[in-house]
């Protein structure tokens, strides 16, 4: 099995060059992180993120074969020889497969990610009917593993900017949550042609998903309720 | 003036719902003309002219042309927000552009009611 993978070590390199590796096994269902794993242990310098291994926790996002997705559910057999890898674009590169995601919290974060409720704490939990709780669907799965963030061209020109795919899903994961009650402020903290309007529908966020989430179709929706506020 | 970056300027909406309903205009626009040069029996000077001399066909040209300034205005400036970083660069293109697109509207009426 053939491989060619991004190297970069800032302390060494002088600039950034693509290595290849060669891994005596058989697919079978083997998934790309199986691999990965394998090839550290020929080359311990080899740097990438993992964690959970199953598609939970979102640290071995990276560009497989020229798209963005999960090693640790890409399976091997799915992937054409050799199998490029290179870090998730738009980011900077700290090693190897490892990016600096910073810009992409900051975004993250710009949306204020929590419940704002100013109503006094129930003795329980804030309750929510089985309809209501039905709207978070498709958008609480987010994992922010940062593949249709980082897979977005309005993204890459302007990162200091732009929200970009993940950090809209989530602002629209808060508006549609009914026991938040900060949707007007929200709805003006992206009203903004930087913030939410770089979007062109490109759609490359929906493709690349790995938890198959549609962050276009929020973006249209938080569009749908600013027009209807306006108009 | 401190060098930071500074979002916020709540607008937008407005751009993104007429680069919608202009685009429709124009699809429209463009069915209704194509229609009408199949149904012309025969075609030269004499019905390309003809066409024109209504005032009708003169006020829904001139509503596609709007609807395709207003549609190139939004277009570009998004072009121009990309990838013209130097805010002074990218306001002078932005009136360059606005100026170019007022004087298209003026010679579209000049042309379309033969001024």
């Amino acid at each position: 099995m053939k491989f060619k993978i991004y190297r970069y070590n800032p302390d060494v390199d002088s600039a950034p060059y693509m290595q290849d590796f060669e891994l005596n096994m058989e697919s079978g269902d083997a998934m790309l992180l199986d691999a990965l794993m394998m090839l550290r242990k020929q080359d311990d310098s080899l740097g990438f993120r993992k964690s959970c291994r199953e598609g939970v926790c979102g640290s071995d996002a990276m560009n497989i074969n020229g798209r963005n997705g999960l090693a640790c559910i890409t399976s091997l057999s799915s992937l054409k020889q050799p199998i490029e890898i290179r870090p998730l674009p738009g980011l900077p590169v700290i090693r190897d497969l490892i990016v600096d995601m910073t810009q992409f919290f900051k975004q993250y974060h710009s949306i204020k990610p929590y419940l704002v409720n100013n109503d006094p704490p129930p003795e329980t939990e804030r309750l929510q009917s089985p309809k209501d709780r039905l709207e978070l669907d498709g958008l609480y799965e987010c994992i922010l593993c940062g593949c249709c963030t980082t897979s977005c061209p309005s993204f890459w020109w302007n990162p200091d900017k732009f929200v970009g795919p993940a950090g809209l899903l989530q602002a629209y994961r808060f508006i549609a949550d009914t026991r938040d009650q900060d949707t007007a402020a929200r709805l003006d903290n992206l009203e903004d042609p930087y913030r939410l309007f770089r979007c062109h529908t490109i759609m490359n966020c929906a493709d690349v998903c790995p938890k198959e989430l549609n962050p276009t179709e929020a973006i249209g929706k938080i569009k749908d309720m600013m027009v209807k506020r306006a108009v | 003036m401190v060098n930071r970056i500074v979002t916020g300027a709540h607008y937008g909406l407005r751009d993104w719902l007429v680069q919608r309903v202009t685009a429709v205009v124009m699809a429209l626009y463009a069915v209704v003309v194509v229609v009408i040069l199949l149904l012309q029996p025969s075609f030269g000077y004499d019905t390309w002219a003809g066409l024109f001399s209504g005032n009708l066909m003169r006020t829904f040209s001139m509503l596609f042309l709007l609807s395709l300034f207003y549609h190139a205005w939004i277009g570009v400036r998004d072009i121009v927000m990309d990838y013209i970083k130097p805010a002074s660069i990218r306001l002078t293109i932005h009136v360059l552009v606005i100026l170019a697109l007022v004087l298209y509207v003026i010679w579209s009426v000049q042309i379309l009611w033969g001024l």
